[in-house]
């Protein structure tokens, strides 16, 4: 499992973990049922502390990206996330207000950006996924 | 709650008329990695030396696994692993000679595991540490003071002065003592990407006091870094209330603020001011701000 911790900013690591395993599950680099690195693995790989791996996965847990199997690890979920509604928006909500923000700064104008997306979104092949 | 390893309370030390300590309280939980900081001078490592029972508090209590350190040294520091700034190694030895010696004060000491250790940092029994650079007398005191597997490890600036590559080995020697039945570290440093990275829990120290103490995940959460355009430019530093430290020239300034006060958000809307980035700060930044927001200590002196 390929995660990179940064320290240019103060994001906490273990946000930095749940994000990048968010992103290595949506774009299906890690599948349902695959096993994650147990804690103290990673820990020692990544070089930080097994108690900020361990809240990482806890995290993920309750947000339903992974379960975990006592005795056996920790997998990725199966299925969909049930994320609650709200939670999904919030999550995307953010996203684009960063976009937003950033695309604002370099002079385009949301029916600009709104091509792009769908642009790049049709790139991804997921143009169409409801 | 379990125990605390280590419960120090209103410790005040003095040497003279300076005042190293002033009514430091802290408690370090098993299983914990617990970080010190502040710069050179602001107290981590008398603090340090009181848990290792080196010196006795002028007032208040130091308690390390329940017991006074300075009434009880060999219970105490028969469960510690120290490694100090100033490695005092004996250093006519060979490294089997140290090892033996070492070997010999600790009824927990690990053969298997030294021996294991030696090889990962690649010394060979045979050197002697005369003969030795300085990255590897760091690996041979960080083997000293794991290889008992003490349930507490004490590190003083652990990482000062030597390369990437021995600095890593001293992070993940710490990583393996939590990892490894849930140990506890307490460290000292001023590589503040060091404490960011392995800590769970941070005590900032300047001027012999605790200036900023918690949970780091907290710490970097209480904080926040916004990027603003004044509305016409400010030869002075503007006064937001509720900002931490405010940096820039112009009409862009960067400042630090409290992220949980909508102070500063306010302040920016009535001014007319824009808000052009915000994100949120490193513990280096925070420690810069929060040492300069101090000033300067009132007890200068001693380390």
């Amino acid at each position: 499992m390929q995660i990179r911790i940064s320290q240019e900013d103060g994001t906490p690591i273990y946000q930095q973990v749940m994000h990048q395993v968010r992103l290595l599950v949506s774009t299906g680099r890690l599948e349902p049922g695959e096993q994650l690195p147990a804690v103290r693995r990673l820990a020692r790989q990544l070089l930080i502390n097994p108690n900020t791996v361990a809240r990482a996965y806890r995290e993920l847990e309750s947000g339903g990206v992974v379960k975990s199997r006592p005795g056996a690890g920790v997998f990725v979920a199966e299925g969909s996330s049930p994320l609650s509604r709200k939670e999904k928006n919030r999550l995307v909500n953010e996203r684009i207000d960063a976009l937003l923000i950033e695309a604002d700064q370099l002079n385009f104008d949301t029916e600009t950006v709104l091509t792009m997306v769908k642009q790049r979104s049709n790139q991804f092949g997921k143009g169409t996924k409801k | 709650m379990t125990d605390p390893i280590v419960d120090v309370k209103d410790l005040c030390r003095t040497f003279g008329q300076t005042e190293a300590l002033q009514n430091v309280t802290l408690t370090v939980r098993p299983g914990q990695v617990y970080g010190l900081v502040g710069e050179n001078g602001a107290g981590k490592t008398t603090l340090l030396k009181h848990l290792l029972g080196l010196l006795k508090p002028t007032s208040g209590t130091v308690q390390v696994f329940g017991m006074d350190p300075v009434a009880n040294p060999a219970q105490v520091l028969s469960q510690i692993g120290f490694l100090s700034e100033d490695r005092d190694l004996p250093m006519w030895m060979r490294i089997d000679q140290v090892l033996h010696y070492y070997g010999g004060f600790f009824a927990s000491w690990d053969s298997e595991y030294a021996q294991e250790l030696l090889s990962t940092f690649d010394l060979k029994a045979e050197q002697r540490l005369k003969a030795l650079s300085r990255g590897q007398l760091a690996r041979v005191g960080l083997l000293v003071a794991v290889a008992h597997r003490p349930k507490l490890l004490l590190l003083d600036e652990p990482s000062s002065g030597l390369d990437p590559v021995v600095r890593q080995d001293i992070l993940s020697a710490i990583i393996r003592t939590v990892a490894d039945d849930g140990r506890t570290v307490v460290f000292s440093s001023h590589l503040l990407d060091e404490i960011q990275r392995v800590c769970d829990h941070v005590t900032m120290i300047h001027g012999g006091r605790v200036l900023l103490s918690g949970p780091l995940d907290e710490i970097l959460e209480q904080h926040s870094r916004m990027t603003i355009r004044l509305s016409k430019p400010s030869k002075s530093t503007p006064s937001i209330p509720g900002a931490i430290r405010c940096e820039g020239s112009g009409r862009e300034w960067t400042v630090l603020c409290n992220g949980a006060s909508t102070e500063p958000y306010r302040w920016v809307e009535a001014s007319g001011a824009e808000i052009l980035d915000t994100g949120m700060p490193s513990l280096d930044e925070i420690f810069v701000a929060r040492i300069r927001q101090a000033g300067v200590p009132a007890g200068e002196g001693q380390s």
